[in-house]
């Protein structure tokens, strides 16, 4: 007799629990051949406002946590997608990749979580600096986290897309709402579950699956985010974006496609406090800033 | 020391279908409420919140903001109604009085040796007479839960209709700190102690237990508010208190005042939240409402 397949249910990831959208739709998620993947969750704004209030919920906790302690849980994220590689491998061929570029796709992704589990405690040395200043003040510019961050993942990199994008933005503290591929989110869903099971906190990353045109104008107008992040190059999209993020002046990042490695992602997402700080008056002894 | 006038206990409580209130008060949660009718009910629960601070940190300065919050909930959004009152520890009221003046926010003072009640009835007068000299316009007594538990109910009793004389046309809140009451039967027995014994209104919790208010624990209070009206034909009030904290949640009570009392309850004379983090919720609703737009609580002062 045939086994019956017993078939994933995809679900959303908000405050590190696993509902289904509020609305009750779904949308179907076809492959190249029109066979169905899957029933996606077709999220509704009401799912943009739980995301945002659990990020805000967390931030507390995820941003006063030690560097030290960021980096030991997104390299947990890694081990776990590392131990789950068949797994993703196989649904990035069911979207479409070849084997080989499946096989790719998931290494890249895993040392990219390794890549900004380094830059966890060390990109505050990067940018943070001391300033020569004209009166008595010992003057340092430090980065802190920006708060919650709305994420625009890539459209065509399944796996790739969210971890690039997510990675460098949770490893400065901040916490965020990521809107999946809308053609491709399997993958953002199971690396939810891979989230999960790595030590990182609930709320900290909250993934949402659904339609761009209905979900970007909720993210970038909540004026509880405080910054976004867009893959993509499509211009009515990024228009629109930035009339909404004006609302609350929202920092804004458009990137056509996936960004390669780098601190200054990490950066992005910051900003720079400068602490003034009253000393004596030490700049005849010839040592002062 | 004079006896005081209900010297029986009056009542005897029916027990509590604990099933059938979980599922009548899942009911009330699944209402649709939109547009018009949600503004008008969240101004609603706005106008009916005790804006409350019971902490060992209060000081006059803290006091008096939040006194200015009671009455300027939000000042960018026009036509808002004030909160029903602020309450505070007695030490307290007379800041609260002199803010207030003038505003028709009411100062509510907790007594009776609030939160635990652990105390001698002399210290209890003392303490609520004090708060009454202070110009406290309502106070929230708590009940002596210890006695409760080992059923001295008539101690309880008495210790209420002693405040309520004291009172005299001041109302009084009786708190029942449902959270060590430990079952629905005893929150309904020890509401109606409260309810004959001349509470004006009964309130759930301190706010210093966990569970604090609770939709079941308020639906048995309300019924056992309906059943006095029923047979005394005089109103009584209800105040949950502690862990509701956010809009829907509190347009859920409404309903279910609604639904159990009916619409002669829906006044800030009948009914009240006592709460602190509720106020903003609220008022980001509003504004979500007017604007469409989901807001932050960056935006609206603290409390």
């Amino acid at each position: 007799m045939k086994r019956i397949e017993i078939l994933k249910t995809y679900k959303i990831y908000i405050g590190g629990k696993f509902p289904r959208t509020e609305s009750g739709r779904y949308y179907k998620v076809k492959n190249k051949n029109g066979e169905l993947l899957a029933n996606m969750c077709q999220c509704s704004r009401k799912d943009v406002r739980e995301s945002v209030v659990a990020a805000r919920k967390a931030f507390g906790e995820w941003n006063t946590k030690s560097a030290f302690n960021r980096s030991q849980i997104l390299y947990r994220i890694a081990e776990m997608l590392e131990s789950r590689k068949a797994q993703f491998t196989e649904e990035l061929q069911k979207q479409g990749s070849s084997k080989k570029q499946a096989e790719e796709e998931v290494i890249k992704s895993i040392e990219c979580l390794v890549y900004y589990s380094g830059w966890c405690d060390k990109y505050q040395q990067i940018f943070s600096s001391v300033n020569p200043v004209a009166s008595s003040h010992f003057n340092f510019s430090v980065p802190e986290p920006t708060g919650v961050v709305g994420i625009i993942a890539n459209e065509n990199a399944a796996l790739l897309g969210v971890v690039y994008s997510m990675a460098p933005v949770i490893a400065g503290g901040n916490t965020c709402v990521l809107l999946a591929s809308e053609s491709k989110p399997l993958c953002a869903v199971s690396f939810a579950e891979v989230l999960h099971s790595s030590d990182v906190p609930g709320g900290v990353i909250n993934i949402l699956t659904g339609f761009k045109k209905e979900l970007l104008e909720p993210v970038a107008s909540h004026l509880d985010v405080n910054a976004l992040v867009y893959y993509g190059n499509n211009p009515q999209e990024i228009t629109a974006i930035k009339e909404l993020a004006a609302l609350n002046v929202k920092r804004i990042f458009t990137y056509s496609d996936v960004k390669e490695e780098s601190p200054y992602n990490i950066l992005d997402v910051q900003e720079i406090k400068t602490t003034w700080h009253p000393i004596e008056n030490i700049g005849s002894s010839g040592g002062g800033y | 020391m004079k006896k005081t006038t209900n010297t029986l206990l009056p009542i005897s409580s029916p027990t509590v279908d604990q099933v059938g209130v979980e599922e009548r008060c899942a009911k009330f949660t699944s209402r649709s409420i939109k547009t018009e009718t949600k503004i008008q009910g969240l101004k609603m629960v706005l106008s009916m919140i005790d804006l409350t601070t019971l902490e060992g940190a209060d000081t006059p300065g803290k006091v008096k903001q939040l006194c200015y919050k009671a009455m300027h909930p939000h000042d960018a959004v026009s036509d808002l109604p004030t909160t029903a009152a602020v309450c505070v520890y007695p030490s307290m009221v007379k800041v609260a009085k002199k803010e207030l003046e003038g505003s028709g926010v009411k100062v509510a003072a907790v007594s009776t040796a609030f939160p635990s009640g652990q105390a001698p009835l002399n210290v209890k007068i003392a303490d609520t007479k004090f708060a009454l000299d202070q110009g406290a316009d309502e106070i929230d007594m708590v009940i002596s839960r210890g006695k409760f538990l080992c059923g001295e109910y008539q101690f309880v009793f008495d210790e209420i209709a002693k405040i309520k004389e004291l009172c005299g046309n001041i109302r009084l809140k009786v708190i029942l700190e449902t959270g060590e009451l430990g079952s629905l039967d005893d929150v309904r027995k020890a509401s109606d102690i409260a309810l004959y014994a001349g509470a004006d209104f009964i309130k759930t919790s301190t706010g210093k237990i966990s569970p604090a208010a609770t939709m079941p624990v308020t639906l048995v209070m309300l019924e056992a508010i309906k059943d006095f009206y029923f047979k005394t034909n005089k109103m009584r009030g209800m105040k949950p208190a502690g862990g509701i904290s956010t809009a829907k949640s509190a347009l859920h009570y409404l309903v279910m005042v609604k639904e159990t009392l009916g619409e002669e309850w829906l006044t800030n004379e009948w009914f009240r939240f006592g709460a602190s983090r509720l106020a903003n919720d609220v008022l980001m609703q509003i504004v979500k409402q007017k604007t469409g737009i989901y807001h932050s609580v960056d935006y609206f002062s603290k409390d």
